[in-house]
């Protein structure tokens, strides 16, 4: 067992970071996630790991740099929060097209435009459905505690070189500011350049004379070849639907009425279901905790189980539901609820909206 | 004497870089571009460092250069190659890391990156070809396109400020020529800064010589950006013939542009 | 056992560290504990808040509307949170500076004079530990030497010199609370 901490969500990625061994952090600050660059940088980790610890000149400096050194077979990574995270859509998109692979945290703040500080989860649509241009997808994680925004450093880098793709740690405000207990996993040491070398041969470490360049890009001006490529991101899309879906079921067994909800209002929702219990009422929550891969499955399962109606909370005006109605397929009812603007719906609220939108009167 | 007694080994006296690739170059005839590529191919295989070299495509006419290098490669999103070469030299500090940058990329959408990674004294070598125009996109106005100049989006000639007449006289118009080289000498980042062209083989031949001091600073130094600007020609869209730009160069673009060490060992040299 | 917790009051009173050391305690103590500050425009200068919740189980919400506890150190935040007690819970506040006592009568209201306790000890700083230690002979949910742990893990090494001054400071407080 590591060593268990109280910290914020935000300490508990960085922190994470270090320990899995990661090479470089390249961000720039924004509300409400500047803890992660300020506790690296309090924390050394150029001393501690050899870890490098850089604050750009921008959000898009920043995710530039993260392609470069991922591109390398380094395991890098970047945090912003909303608009920052629209200012790094351009490399995104250049990193899902010459396959590079990448974490990076969003924690997510109020929009549109500068928007406010406060938590939000109104950037499901970005960081799930594209966000930059070209048809591509990121593999989402969304933590609903301290302990996931710690673990999902290293399932994030997992999933991202096992894939060659962004892995984006979809967190909020809430989860990033709050504290929570947290195991932290032991200090793994960093790759060393031939076992860079030796896994990954796709990486422009420096070519060895007598064997092929390495190019990495994202253009392709052939287009019988720009068609194949497209497929082939595709088809590995689809295999991440096959095999890396993850989500929590919380007293889904007998469970007429589920929530479906994702990090800050999976946490709220769990209590509204806390609520609906002691009425007696049958409520159940399904937690996403992979978005990009989303549970499809697993709520149609749930229909079969008997399901009669889903409502989707979320910090937005109506993101996810989109996923969660797709999922549904007409069969049964699935509707939305969300505060936004920065507000945070309250557990009493959430179980209203289920009575009104979903169970009946 | 047949052409088999002319080629021989023992006749060599010149050859293509083994570090240039089989691809025919795609640039116009008389593009200046082909000359700088073999020049920096030429460096990196005299300093026996291509096992270690990455370089960092812009976009832009050379946004294929990767196809041509035979050294590993990564093509930046447009101005964002020093953002690159920064994040790879940090994590791979005895890699040789260099930008290849036209100046739209380096001067116009790239300027913070341009800017960012001289003052942070990145150990990388930028080289900088300006022609004072946009080449892959048709003939635009560059960030360093000359006062006067026509280009497809200034038809009437780059004009600073708007001319006399109708109650304009004065106003902003499309700014005036970027000398970015001498902007990025005043950092304390950069260690060495240089102007040179390949207009001419004595030229070409200090261009050459530059570009080795450049990349020869990476390896031998821990910081410091170096930084060498080519100004080259664009015939194609500057719709002349190759000598004609040739001699267009010499005549307009030298003197906003001169050409010599602007600073050298981190001191700015004094004219 | 599940404990939920909102501390108010204002910026530089120590609130945030306040929950931060209870929380910590709780873990000291085997429980599961989270601390979830109000941050942004409120934490510059104005009013500042946290939600601590000791629980034997997972937390759920970290985020709250209803409180089994409210420990109150300004008159803002009293007249925001008196009515986010649970009916039979416990407010706890400072009279410093409270123009408008609380009124509720389903729910236990105690006073503890925290700002003059400190004043009278020589050392405002000790401000949030002494009303902690109110807390905690109301709600006797950690034991002192996992409060001692508490601090020894929140406070940086540098100030563990001061643990004594403020493990005497929750006495006093333990000491001083009163009924209202």
């Amino acid at each position: 067992m590591g060593e268990l901490k109280l910290m914020k969500g935000n300490e508990a990625l960085a922190e994470a970071a270090i320990r899995y061994g990661c090479d470089a952090y390249y961000g720039y600050p924004i509300t409400p996630q500047s803890e992660v660059i300020e506790y690296l940088m309090e924390q050394n980790p150029y001393e501690r790991t050899g870890m490098v610890v850089l604050q750009a000149e921008s959000e898009i400096a920043a995710i530039n740099m993260v392609y470069a050194a991922g591109a390398s077979g380094k395991r890098v990574m970047t945090s912003s929060s909303s608009p920052g995270v629209s200012l790094k859509q351009e490399g995104i998109a250049y990193i899902a097209g010459a396959e590079v692979p990448c974490v990076y945290a969003d924690v997510v703040r109020g929009g549109p435009g500068l928007g406010t500080i406060q938590p939000s989860q109104a950037d499901y649509f970005q960081a799930c459905k594209g966000g930059g241009n070209g048809d591509y997808k990121n593999i989402v994680l969304a933590p609903a505690s301290v302990q996931e925004m710690a673990d999902f450093v290293a399932l994030g880098f997992d999933l991202a070189f096992k894939y060659r793709m962004a892995c984006c740690i979809l967190s909020d405000g809430a989860i990033g500011q709050m504290m929570e207990k947290v195991v932290l996993p032991e200090q793994k040491p960093r790759m060393t350049e031939e076992e860079i070398k030796a896994n990954y041969p796709w990486a422009t470490t420096g070519r060895k004379r007598g064997t092929q360049h390495r190019v990495i890009t994202s253009l392709d001006l052939d287009s019988t070849r720009m068609e194949a490529h497209n497929r082939h991101l595709q088809e590995k899309y689809r295999l991440v639907e096959e095999n890396e879906v993850r989500f929590e079921e919380i007293e889904c067994e007998d469970a007429e009425y589920i929530f479906v909800a994702y990090g800050s209002s999976a946490r709220i929702a769990q209590k509204s279901v806390q609520l609906a219990r002691a009425e007696g009422l049958k409520v159940g929550l399904l937690r996403p905790i992979t978005l990009f891969p989303f549970p499809t499955k697993a709520i149609q399962n749930l229909i079969d189980r008997g399901a009669k109606g889903f409502l989707a909370v979320e910090l937005s005006c109506g993101q996810m539901i989109e996923d969660v109605r797709l999922a549904v397929n007409g069969r049964v009812k699935a509707e939305h609820f969300g505060r936004v603007g920065g507000i945070i719906h309250t557990p009493e609220e959430v179980l209203e909206a289920m009575k009104k939108q979903i169970i009946g009167e | 004497m047949s052409i088999e007694d002319i080629i021989k080994p023992e006749n060599l006296v010149y050859q293509k870089s083994k570090l240039l690739t089989e691809k025919p170059f795609h640039y116009c005839p008389g593009c200046g571009h082909g000359t700088i590529h073999r020049i920096v191919a030429e460096v990196i295989e005299e300093l026996g460092v291509d096992e270690d070299t990455i370089g960092v495509a812009p976009v832009g006419c050379s946004v294929m250069a990767y196809d041509y290098f035979d050294v590993d490669f990564q093509e930046a999103a447009h101005g964002r190659a020093p953002a690159l070469a920064t994040g790879l030299k940090r994590v791979w500090p005895n890699k040789v890391i260099f930008t290849y940058q036209g100046d739209g990329d380096l001067a116009a959408i790239g300027t913070a990156e341009t800017i960012h990674a001289c003052n942070r004294g990145e150990n990388i070598t930028m080289i900088f070809v300006n022609n004072g125009i946009y080449g892959m996109t048709g003939g635009q106005m560059a960030p360093t396109t000359l006062e006067g100049m026509k280009t497809a989006t200034t038809p009437y000639g780059r004009k600073a400020t708007l001319p006399a007449g109708a109650g304009f006289n004065g106003i902003p118009c499309n700014g005036y020529p970027l000398r970015i080289t001498e902007l990025i000498a005043q950092l304390p980042g950069t260690k060495y800064v240089t102007r040179q062209a390949v207009y001419n083989p004595a030229c070409v031949r200090k261009a050459k010589a530059a570009i080795k001091k450049a990349f020869e600073n990476q390896i031998n130094g821990k910081s410091g950006v170096n930084f060498v600007e080519i100004v080259s020609n664009c015939n194609s869209n500057w719709k002349m013939e190759p000598v004609a730009a040739n001699n267009w160069l010499v005549e307009n673009m030298l003197p906003f542009y001169p050409l010599g060490d602007i600073k050298v060992d981190g001191k700015i040299v004094e004219k | 056992m599940t404990e939920e917790i909102i501390i108010a009051g204002f910026g530089g009173q120590g609130v945030l560290s306040m929950g931060k050391i209870l929380a910590y305690s709780g873990i000291m103590e085997g429980k599961e504990v989270s601390w979830m500050p109000s941050y942004g425009p409120e934490m510059r200068g104005g009013t500042a808040n946290v939600t601590v919740i000791i629980s034997d189980e997972r937390v759920c919400s970290p985020i709250l509307n209803a409180f089994d506890t409210a420990v109150i150190l300004n008159q803002q935040s009293l007249d925001k949170f008196e009515s986010k007690v649970k009916p039979g819970g416990v407010l706890l506040y400072d009279p410093n500076g409270i123009t408008h006592k609380p009124t509720r009568t389903d729910i236990k209201i105690y006073t503890i004079e925290g700002a003059q306790l400190a004043s009278d000890m020589g050392n405002a700083k000790v401000f949030n530990m002494i009303i902690l230690g109110a807390y905690l002979k109301l709600k006797p949910i950690i034991s002192m030497d996992k409060v001692k742990e508490g601090l020894e893990h929140s406070l940086p090494e540098r100030a563990h010199k001061l643990i004594p001054l403020n493990m005497q400071a929750v006495e006093v407080g333990m000491n001083n609370v009163k009924e209202q």
